[in-house]
């Protein structure tokens, strides 16, 4: 007795997770149909967002949000990988045994941070920075996508160090046998060894700037027009959607949910790719 | 180029990145920590965020971070106990198990919409269950995961000499398997709710946030952290001492159980 | 008896060696010579030091930082003839060099993760090699050298990967002898080989003493026996005995020796 209820009980908690994602695109689907047929794809390149007067209708494209959202991550990625790569390499490589610890609880904790942390700080300290030096007005997409790379630094950097743990010690040092410097066993073993595991954390990276809310909502602006400049404000699909969402109504909230399931669609084929074809699958 | 200087140059670029990366968080830390010391008071903890403190906001969190909790472990234990008990081969056990591992990385801010459409617009109000929903649906993937992570790392022979004591499956599951993995589930759990009780977007319009002292789910919720979203964009200056104390009790409690959390396991291996 | 014609290419004196943060040296006050164009194998139960005093060869211990030497290894320059003493190289380019002249194979094959022709080429690419047709001829005379061409040269561009253990080890082999390297030390290198693929290194180890000296660690006495020149035996960090071969295994001077070869203890 007992056995079977608990086996039971077991399976309906494993496919539970497995409705979630599928009620999350069914919901979106399905409340962005309104939106969907009055756009169509031309959603995608329709860069204006406006109610008509009378609140019934309007014009909602969502070419302004998905760019900003693209550019922000773009100056994320451009910023965080090299750096992240750079920390990996300190941790695997360089850093003695002593440091390694407090150094890689450091990474972590950083990474630990909610991201609207990041965001205040972000805008009381680091924007008028980048206005001091840049120009601009302090908010828009430089400082978002600059405070987007901090946050994803250490995530980038935590799970590029574990894959280029994996490069056995006797492979690395094989090439040092041979006359290898450092720097030339970590290009030609340590990182062919470790390939997978680094662009899918790249890419987990990438999917996680993409879908990052607080952190840019305090930086990038929010205004909805079409960046000229790097220091210009814009918006990006998690910052339309939290400043507006809760207040939008029929034809504009369908296009928020038309929103959000591009976003939704975005993350998951990145990390699907991520964890299924370069991290490996789970066993 | 030279070989050497190009190592130099590399190994030295990989050591400033290093450098850079902890400066990051000891400047964060530390204006934090200025600011969040300079701006606190006995009656941040003691008044409500209507008269300028955050006690019904850290009440409201917890609460709703907790129910998450409740909501979110046993499920996620159970889903992990059958994909790593029950599940075998399966094709579907590897597809629920990398879904529930992409979900982990879900946009929070879809959730929040998700949750949105189905508990807060069809009663016309937002509300806590709404917001403690949005954190369990955080939480649960993270579970999953972890106890699928931790069981797997127990030792075939424990099950067997289980079963070769006579024991039923379920028994040994519950009563050697996953007492044999304690240690790392609870150390997930201390995790993942470290990470939803610093969770914004999900709230944003579930909970969304409540100025007033309430245990009241079923309408607006005090949110701590949709509160600091607010406080931090008003012109006046107590708002935002009042957004850098409570950034800095936030940090300090997700880094403080994330350090328990390492604690633990490090006591363990 | 083949001792009149040997010329010492690498001293060991009083070597203590002492790994980061250990109480005590591991290796106590060595003493071995190695002699040009022969084998030397070194024999000893396990944790006696072996790999440690391998290792220290070529210096591979300075990778882990904290290590710590005492005493002298010399090798012999080959154009003045004068004995140098390793440890005091300290730049990185003159520990480059040094391990370009000594080699080292590792116990488990470690083929590089890209294609048969890259690994081959990869020393001498370090080197400064560019021309096309220099690596191929060198790669050629490598991969023919360690005895693996028959079986390479339709797939010079597919991964080392693919290749089976035994054909992984010789790989490596090549790659080393690609840079026509002074010694070569080997670590045992047939202990993750099935006997067919062991056979297969034991006869290319052979035939390599014509242009390097070598050393080898191993655990099989049959190998050592059939391979070497000389043998030493070490214990507990000391090195107990050394001498040619066919005495140390036949007659012994230290009755540890003999206890260890018969098989009495070990
Ligand atoms: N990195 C290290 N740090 C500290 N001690 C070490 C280290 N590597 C080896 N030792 C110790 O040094 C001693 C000699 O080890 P070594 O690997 O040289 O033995 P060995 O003769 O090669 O043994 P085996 O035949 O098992 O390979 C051992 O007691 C070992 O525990
Ligand atoms: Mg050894």
């Amino acid at each position: 007795m007992g056995g079977r209820l608990f086996k039971d009980f077991s399976l309906v908690a494993a496919t539970l997770s497995l409705f979630l994602l599928v009620g999350i695109f069914a919901i979106l689907f399905s409340y962005a149909q309104t939106s969907m047929h009055e756009f169509g794809f031309d959603f995608l390149v329709i860069d204006q967002w406006e109610a008509d007067e009378d609140d019934e209708g309007g014009v909602f494209g969502g070419f302004i949000p998905i760019i900003g959202t693209l550019l922000s991550t773009l100056i994320a990625m451009v910023i965080a990988t090299p750096l992240a790569m750079g920390i990996a390499i300190f941790l695997t490589e360089i850093a003695h045994d002593k440091i390694i610890k407090p150094f890689s609880i450091a990474i972590e904790l950083l990474a630990a941070i909610p991201s609207i942390i990041y965001g205040m700080w972000g805008l009381f300290y680091f924007a008028p920075i980048v206005q001091s030096v840049f120009g601009g007005n302090g908010v828009g997409l430089l400082t978002a996508g600059i405070v987007l790379a901090i946050m994803i630094i250490p995530f980038m950097a935590a799970i590029t160090r574990d894959s280029m743990n994996t490069a056995p010690d006797v492979l690395k040092e094989s090439a040092y046998a041979m006359g290898a410097t450092k720097f030339e066993v970590i290009k030609d073993v340590v990182m062919p060894y470790s390939k997978g595991g680094i662009i899918g954390s790249v890419i987990l990276a990438l999917g996680r700037a993409l879908g990052e809310t607080m952190a840019v909502a305090f930086l990038i602006g929010s205004v909805m027009s079409i960046p000229d400049k790097i220091t210009d404000p814009t918006t990006s699909i998690p910052v339309l959607l939290a400043n507006n969402f809760a207040e939008a109504q029929d034809l504009e909230l369908s296009s928020m949910y038309y929103l959000a399931l591009i976003l939704f669609i975005v993350s998951f084929a990145l990390i699907t790719v991520a964890k299924l074809y370069f991290i490996g699958k789970k066993k | 180029m030279n070989r050497l200087l190009l190592n130099k140059i590399i190994l030295t670029l990989s050591t400033i990145s290093a450098l850079v990366g902890i400066g990051f968080l000891f400047w964060i830390l530390i204006t934090l920590t200025y600011k969040g010391v300079s701006s606190i008071q006995l009656s941040t903890f003691t008044n409500d965020l209507v008269e300028g403190g955050i006690r019904n906001l850290l009440v409201g969190q917890f609460t709703m971070a907790l129910l998450a909790t409740v909501v979110a472990v046993p499920i996620g234990v159970m889903a992990g106990i059958y994909l790593r008990e029950y599940g075998g081969e399966k094709r579907m056990t590897m597809v629920i198990r990398n879904l529930s591992d992409i979900m982990t990385s879900a946009p929070s801010i879809v959730i929040g919409v998700f949750v949105f459409a189905f508990l807060v617009e069809p009663f016309g109000t937002f509300n806590g269950w709404a917001g403690s929903v949005a954190l369990a649906i955080m939480m649960l993937p993270i579970i999953i995961g972890t106890t699928d992570n931790m069981l797997a790392l127990v030792p075939k022979e424990l099950r067997e000499a289980g079963i070769a004591l006579g024991g039923s499956k379920h028994k040994i599951v519950l009563q050697i398997v996953l007492k044999a993995a304690k240690v790392g589930v609870t150390t997930g759990i201390l995790l993942s709710f470290a990470r939803i009780i610093g969770e914004t977007a999900p709230l944003l319009f579930t909970s969304a946030n409540n100025q007033f002292f309430t245990m009241d789910m079923s309408g607006q919720f005090p949110s701590l952290t949709v509160s600091i979203y607010n406080l931090a964009t008003y012109p006046d200056e107590a708002s935002r001492e009042l957004a850098w104390a409570a950034s800095f009790i936030l940090t300090a409690i997700v880094l403080f159980i994330n350090l328990v959390g390492r604690y633990v396991t490090r006591n363990k291996h | 008896m083949t001792k009149e014609t040997a010329n010492p290419i690498m001293e060991v004196k009083d070597l203590f060696f002492t790994y980061p943060n250990a109480p005590e040296p591991t290796l106590k006050g060595n003493n071995l010579t190695i002699y040009e164009n022969k084998i030397t194998a070194m024999i000893g139960p396990s944790g006696c030091g072996k790999s440690t005093l391998l290792r220290a060869m070529n210096r591979i211990h300075d990778l882990y930082a904290g290590c710590k030497y005492e005493g002298e290894i010399n090798l012999r320059n080959l154009k003045n003839n004068k004995m140098e003493n390793t440890l005091n190289l300290k730049k990185e380019n003159q520990l480059i060099g040094l391990r370009q002249k000594v080699g080292m194979i590792f116990q488990k094959p470690t083929p590089f993760p890209m294609s048969i022709y890259d690994n081959v080429a990869y020393g001498l690419r370090l080197k400064g090699i560019k021309s096309k047709s220099e690596l191929d001829g060198r790669v050629e005379k490598a991969l023919k050298e360690a005895a693996i061409w028959k079986e390479a040269k339709e797939r010079l561009n597919d991964s080392a990967m693919g290749l089976s253990g035994g054909q992984q080890q010789r790989l490596c082999i090549a790659r080393s002898v690609a840079l026509k390297p002074e010694v070569l030390l080997f670590d045992e290198p047939t202990s993750a080989l099935d006997p067919i693929s062991t056979g297969a290194i034991e006869e290319l180890i052979s035939e390599l003493k014509k242009d390097v000296t070598v050393v080898i660690v191993t655990h099989n006495m049959q190998q050592a026996s059939r391979l070497s020149d000389y043998t030493t035996f070490m214990y507990l960090g000391d090195i107990i005995e050394f001498g040619d071969t066919e005495k140390i295994f036949l007659n012994p001077d230290e009755k540890l020796t003999e206890d260890y070869i018969t098989g009495r203890f070990g």
